[in-house]
């Protein structure tokens, strides 16, 4: 039975049970805008995300929905205007100096295209060990580093002979994994994996998704794993995110998001998403939307999905949306939508 | 110009569109290259007709040899393009143009690049009118706000002013596909129509793709690499890998019992049938290069059925008189197991 919370996304709800440790990382009420006045966009208004360790995110949304600016801020490249990221307890932007340089070293990123994201003048063992070039002590010296190239090589399924290849001579498949092994070079805590498959091939696709996952179970890596394509992010995710115009408009686990999605958008992207078995997600209730997604300089008063939201109401445009919650599995992530009129809650209304 | 004269529609029971063995090469340095290998297939009115395979298998270059838009530095050697009963390979360059619009058109997956930038969309979308059927500019105009309102977009009186970049992406590939059927082709041929779009837009786009050709009952060919997307649109498909056709049939009879080890190691690589934590059946390796196609079966090096006939021996696409063929010495035991 959902019950309905006043308040915003922000207002995590907290665990009742026995004191949990703290996640690997916590986002709580980041908002980031870029420019200012009239052309002032708000990428990303209030956004929380929790992940454990070797835990796995998936974060989904179409585009301008804020998913890359959160990937940027989560990675430290972009400073959020308000709100807290905590990495194992610790705030990254407070960091300086050796302290920072140590933080990066755990969190790292793998490209969606392996074709522009490799420097292609660098041979393949080059690519791998030149982070090792600013964390000079993960690996030291010259022959430990040559059979740690080895060691990231075969993690990733390529051969001691690719050591001295060049990105050309190498499949999308294979380069993907060379970004792979570059990522894990440094031995990090959490990878933010940005579209990682979308720019390859189904049959190879399904190899280097085999990859990550692998090197998840021997590694106890975390991924934060940005995708359009829902079939892949419900393969790979323990919970998922769902974020429309620069909020998180619903999170749970993958089986509650996506078997029993609660809120309208969710719903409607689960329905659009062409699948090759019609019993998979969503049936054969086709949502059509309304219209485009609004201009990130102009969101909708009330609740920002209201303009192409079938259930929309006059309630819709003047107040935003309440935090509800459905109590899952784990109470200290239950699974939360914002939204008046929540599918599956009607209940609650009764 | 007057209207031109182009012979009759096809019937229902005769193809749009029938191609025949078709063969491409490409000249790069390293010399020529065979990137479409003796391609066929048929469509009827009405009817659509899935290319799919991955990046390099010739699924474009078949299309675009189709409506003659392939690159200079390709060309077709071979096998036979008919459209209303005629061979548009045999054609001058001016006949086929004729073609270009009212029997033959394309969609483009990338809707931005295929628009003229410095010219009003109106007018853009009016140009078919003026060349094939002689309208006045301002008669072109109406026709083109007419079908500016079918494909959905708001305003378009005003609209038809506007430039593509003021239009988002999901509008312009509108206004791509309101080009392409404005003077009601035999064949539409979409050429991953919506590959580069949202989802939410995906399915709006080809809900509007599927209108079209039911009122004007256009045979489509769509070249995908989206199984899923075949699956819910395709009546049939063409299963393409090295420049080859290795499976073809109805989609729900290739895609239920696949006779090709290609066309089942990608349906077994849809995470959609994959149990989390569980490891997706993959396909080894990758596609070859054009250049190192192997002289037996194409599929060989990644094959789990690959045997010494495989390597001596290039399986034929054989028709197994239900509609279906599959290019494989071992394609019953695909089926039986």
């Amino acid at each position: 039975m959902p019950e309905i919370r006043s308040g915003s996304a922000t207002d995590a709800p907290r665990a009742d049970g026995p004191e949990v440790p703290p996640p690997l990382l916590e986002v709580r009420g980041v908002t980031k805008t870029f420019g200012g006045g009239r052309r002032r966009l708000t990428a990303l208004d209030g956004v929380d995300l929790r992940l454990g360790k070797g835990e796995t995110l998936g974060l989904v949304g179409e585009s301008g929905c804020g998913k890359s600016t959160l990937a940027r801020v989560l990675l430290g490249l972009e400073r959020p205007d308000a709100g807290t990221v905590r990495f194992d307890g610790t705030d990254p932007f407070a960091l300086r100096g050796k302290d920072l340089l140590a933080w990066r070293r755990r969190v790292q990123m793998v490209f969606q295209d392996p074709f522009a994201s490799l420097n292609a003048r660098m041979s393949a063992a080059d690519l791998i060990s030149e982070p090792w070039r600013t964390h000079r002590d993960v690996v030291p010296g010259a022959k430990a580093r040559e059979k740690r190239v080895r060691e990231l090589l075969s993690l990733v399924g390529l051969r001691d002979g690719d050591a001295h290849r060049y990105p050309d001579e190498f499949s999308g498949g294979q380069r993907q994994r060379i970004g792979i092994a570059r990522a894990l070079a440094l031995d990090p805590d959490l990878i933010v994996c940005d579209e990682p498959v979308s720019a390859l091939d189904l049959s190879v696709q399904a190899q280097v998704l085999n990859v990550l996952s692998e090197l998840r179970e021997r590694l106890g890596v975390a991924y934060v794993f940005i995708s359009h394509d829902l079939s892949v992010v419900r393969y790979i995710s323990d919970r998922v995110t769902v974020m429309y115009l620069g909020k998180v408009i619903e999170h749970g686990e993958t089986e509650d998001v996506f078997d029993r999605p609660q809120h309208p958008y969710t719903a409607a992207l689960m329905s659009a998403a062409p699948v090759l078995d019609a019993s998979y997600a969503g049936g054969d209730r086709e949502i059509q939307l309304k219209g485009e997604i609004p201009s990130p300089f102009d969101i909708p008063s009330g609740c920002r999905f209201r303009t192409r939201c079938p259930r929309a109401e006059d309630l819709c445009a003047a107040e935003a949306p309440p935090l509800v919650v459905r109590r899952a599995r784990e109470a200290s992530d239950p699974h939360t939508a914002l939204c008046h009129f929540p599918l599956e809650a009607e209940s609650a209304w009764a | 110009m007057t209207t031109t004269a182009v012979p009759a529609a096809p019937s229902a029971d005769t193809p749009a569109l029938d191609v025949e063995g078709l063969c491409v090469d490409l000249s790069t340095p390293s010399g020529r290259l065979r990137a479409v290998d003796g391609v066929s297939f048929s469509v009827r009115r009405g009817r659509t007709l899935a290319l799919l395979g991955e990046s390099g298998c010739g699924k474009s270059m078949t299309a675009l040899s189709v409506v003659g838009l392939l690159d200079p530095a390709a060309e077709v050697t071979g096998g036979a393009v008919r459209v209303r009963g005629s061979d548009t390979l045999r054609m001058s360059p001016a006949e086929r143009r004729k073609l270009a619009g009212p029997v033959l058109s394309i969609v483009f997956q990338d809707a931005l690049t295929a628009l003229n930038p410095v010219q009003p969309v109106g007018r853009q979308i009016g140009e078919p009118f003026r060349i094939h059927r002689g309208l006045s500019r301002r008669e072109a105009r109406e026709k083109a706000i007419e079908l500016m309102t079918r494909v959905g977009i708001p305003e378009p009186r005003e609209r038809a002013r506007s430039y593509p970049h003021q239009f988002s992406g999901g509008m312009r590939q509108r206004l791509l596909i309101a080009m392409a059927v404005a003077l009601d082709p035999d064949v539409l041929i979409a050429d991953e129509p919506t590959t580069a779009l949202d989802v939410t837009v995906q399915a709006q786009i080809m809900r509007l793709l599927r209108d079209l050709q039911d009122e004007r009952e256009m045979a489509v060919v769509l070249i995908t690499h989206d199984l899923a997307v075949v699956a819910q649109r395709a009546d049939d498909v063409v299963v393409m890998y090295a420049g080859t056709v290795v499976e073809e049939g109805p989609v729900r009879e290739v895609f239920s019992r696949p006779r090709h080890p290609y066309t089942r190691g990608l349906l077994d690589s849809v995470p959609e049938h994959a149990v989390r934590g569980r490891p997706l059946p993959a396909v080894p390796g990758s596609p070859p290069e054009l250049s190192a196609v192997p002289s037996g079966c194409v599929f060989q090096d990644r094959c789990p059925l690959v045997r010494e006939r495989c390597v001596r021996e290039r399986p034929p696409l054989r028709a197994s008189g239900d509609g279906r063929s599959a290019a494989c010495h071992f394609s019953e035991e695909l089926a039986r197991a």
